[in-house]
């Protein structure tokens, strides 16, 4: 949120305001997002706006990056943890078309991380701000469609169902077979679904230093958790939380501790893993050979 | 020995003051009268049956008393576990969530009102106690367990889905969901009114266990005489929204007052 452009000077075609939406909308945005960082977990309703994007492509994440973005911004985008995917690709050049501003794969040198379905594995610095596209906001919609009965339960704190939910995960495999969108609580208080980031990541947001974005454009919410917020993945206590752990390294840069895709490396069946970060695995491989 | 002493209940302050009162009671859909004027007491360990034709105004009254539905006139009061009798009105949503989930039960009489059909039998036992905060898994399903064998559904089917339930067993499952927080006060609605006559005795006789062991007090909705008969100690007679009756079953089904209740009486098949 670097000096927030209030005027459309910066922007370099006359169709657009400066990133796209107008003052308007931003405000409107901003100010959903300002209750969501008050109230860290809680979903705020929000008039999400058509975006020249289909929904999947995380309408509700871009939303809240234009709606923060000033011009001195720099931007990084990543899907599953790539910079180089056509989505990621894409709403780059978005934001460099309709806001001027300066894109980079470095997560060191982004202001702001947009981000589908991975935390960088570098970690976050104060100041620093992260957005998540959100494509499912409620974590108790599994079990509850209701949605006036989910937010009353949101309201009275009754997130039973949630350990319903990890309870049939035990019953059926033994163990909490939930990978992704794993459900956190915050600050002890809101049960909050992370979106679609493996739960690897979960103990990033932990008392992350950066602030913490959520947007989710087709079910119109946001929600925040501000720098060094407590989140919590739930659990019980003869099954508690942990994440993926690999016995591989990465077969490229060799890292270990962070999360690995599997990637097909030739029609005979050959597979090896990788870093599912490229900026992680390539920032290595440069350092290694100098 | 004083006379006082062998009053029964007369030791303990539990027995002595009832679980629920209800005062003038009224509900009203619009100019329609659901049920009105309606007043009586429950006892803690007491089974009271309420009876009465279709559309007498049963279940209205059972809605209200449970705090399903708000009265439009008069008074629910429910003595809770502190002993504090408080009036169901004046209770906070949040309050009363818990109440219902803790302290209540509600036993529906079309099973699929109150279980979730897509998760396990054992989640939907177990569901209470997460609600309340237990946070043991072992514990929880070894709870679930045990409360499956004690309404007679096999311990292997703890990981299967009501949908795969018959009718009886998705009925006792529903009554084991209910139990597993040891409420004080069960609401029934016609508990056994969509089942097979067959399976009907097996869930009466179930119900009459569990309501004695855990010395439940209950309010059971039922047009079935005989069910009142079994499981009640006192009856409350309803027609066109008012109790025209009440007292206890024996001396009602027996010795029925009001014409109407002796025209219900006269009614029953001969069993
Ligand atoms: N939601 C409603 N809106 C309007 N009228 C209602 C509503 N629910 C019940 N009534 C009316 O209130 C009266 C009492 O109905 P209620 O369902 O309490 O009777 P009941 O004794 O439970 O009948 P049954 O044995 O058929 O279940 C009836 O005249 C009914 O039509
Ligand atoms: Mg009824
Ligand atoms: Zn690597």
């Amino acid at each position: 949120m670097r000096t927030t452009a209030m005027t459309a000077a910066a922007t370099p075609g006359p169709a657009y305001n400066f990133a796209y939406l107008d003052e308007g909308t931003k405000r409107m945005i901003r100010r959903a997002i300002l209750k969501g960082i008050a109230v860290p977990g809680y979903q705020v309703p929000f008039a999400s706006r058509e975006m020249p994007m289909p929904y999947g492509w995380g309408t509700g994440g871009v939303q809240v990056t234009a709606a923060i973005l000033g011009p001195a911004d720099v931007l990084k985008v990543i899907d599953q943890g790539a910079d180089d995917t056509t989505n990621a690709v894409s709403i780059r050049a978005f934001f460099r078309k309709t806001a001027g501003i300066a894109t980079t794969t470095r997560t060191v040198e982004a202001t702001i991380v947009q981000t589908r379905h991975r935390i960088p594995e570098t970690p976050l610095a104060a100041g620093q701000i992260i957005v998540y596209q959100v494509p499912i906001p409620e974590p108790l919609r599994f079990l509850e469609p209701r949605e006036t009965e989910t937010r009353t339960m949101h309201a009275l704190e009754e997130y039973g169902l949630m350990h319903v939910k990890l309870y049939e995960d035990i019953a059926r495999h033994g163990h909490i077979a939930t990978t992704y969108a794993y459900p956190v609580k915050v600050e002890g208080r809101y049960v909050m679904d992370p979106s679609p980031l493996p739960k690897f990541d979960n103990p990033k947001m932990h008392r992350s230093p950066a602030l913490q974005l959520f947007g989710a454009g087709r079910e119109k919410r946001i929600y925040a958790l501000p720098p060094y917020t407590d989140v919590r993945s739930l659990d019980f206590e003869d099954h508690p939380f942990t994440v993926q752990s690999f016995t591989e390294p990465c077969a490229v840069c060799g890292a270990r501790n962070v999360y690995l895709d599997e990637v097909v490396t030739d029609d005979r069946g050959g597979r090896m893993f990788v870093c599912s970060d490229t900026d992680h695995c390539g920032t290595r491989r440069a350092e290694a050979t100098p | 020995m004083n006379a006082d002493a062998t009053f029964p209940g007369a030791a303990s302050p539990d027995a002595a003051d009832p679980i629920l009162s209800v005062r003038g009671l009224e509900k009203r859909y619009g100019e329609r009268i659901g049920c009105t004027d309606v007043s009586f007491d429950l006892w803690p360990g007491e089974v009271l049956a309420i009876v009465g034709e279709s559309g007498s105004g049963k279940t209205t009254l059972l809605n209200c008393i449970s705090a399903r539905r708000a009265p439009s006139a008069g008074t629910v009061s429910y003595r809770m576990r502190d002993g504090v009798t408080r009036d169901l009105a004046a209770l906070g949503e949040a309050e009363r969530r818990v109440l219902m989930r803790t302290d209540w039960g509600f036993v529906h009489q079309n099973p699929i009102d109150g279980l979730r059909m897509r998760v396990s039998a054992g989640a939907n036992v177990g569901e209470r106690l997460m609600a309340v905060g237990d946070r043991n898994y072992g514990r929880i399903r070894a709870t679930a367990a045990d409360w499956l064998a004690r309404v007679e559904i096999p311990a292997d089917r703890i990981d299967d889905q009501p949908t795969a339930f018959s009718g009886g067993m998705r009925q006792r499952l529903q009554i084991a969901r209910n139990l597993v927080t040891h409420p004080r006060l069960v609401f029934m609605d016609e508990p056994t009114g969509g089942l097979d006559v067959s399976v009907q005795a097996r869930v009466l006789d179930l119900l009459r266990g569990l309501v004695a062991d855990l010395g439940l007090a209950v309010v059971i909705v039922t047009h079935d005489l005989a069910v009142a008969r079994l499981l009640s100690q006192r009856i409350v007679v309803m027609k066109d929204g008012t109790v025209v009756e009440e007292g206890l079953t024996d001396r009602v089904l027996d010795d029925p007052r009001h014409p109407y209740t002796q025209l219900l009486v006269a009614s029953i098949p001969e069993s």
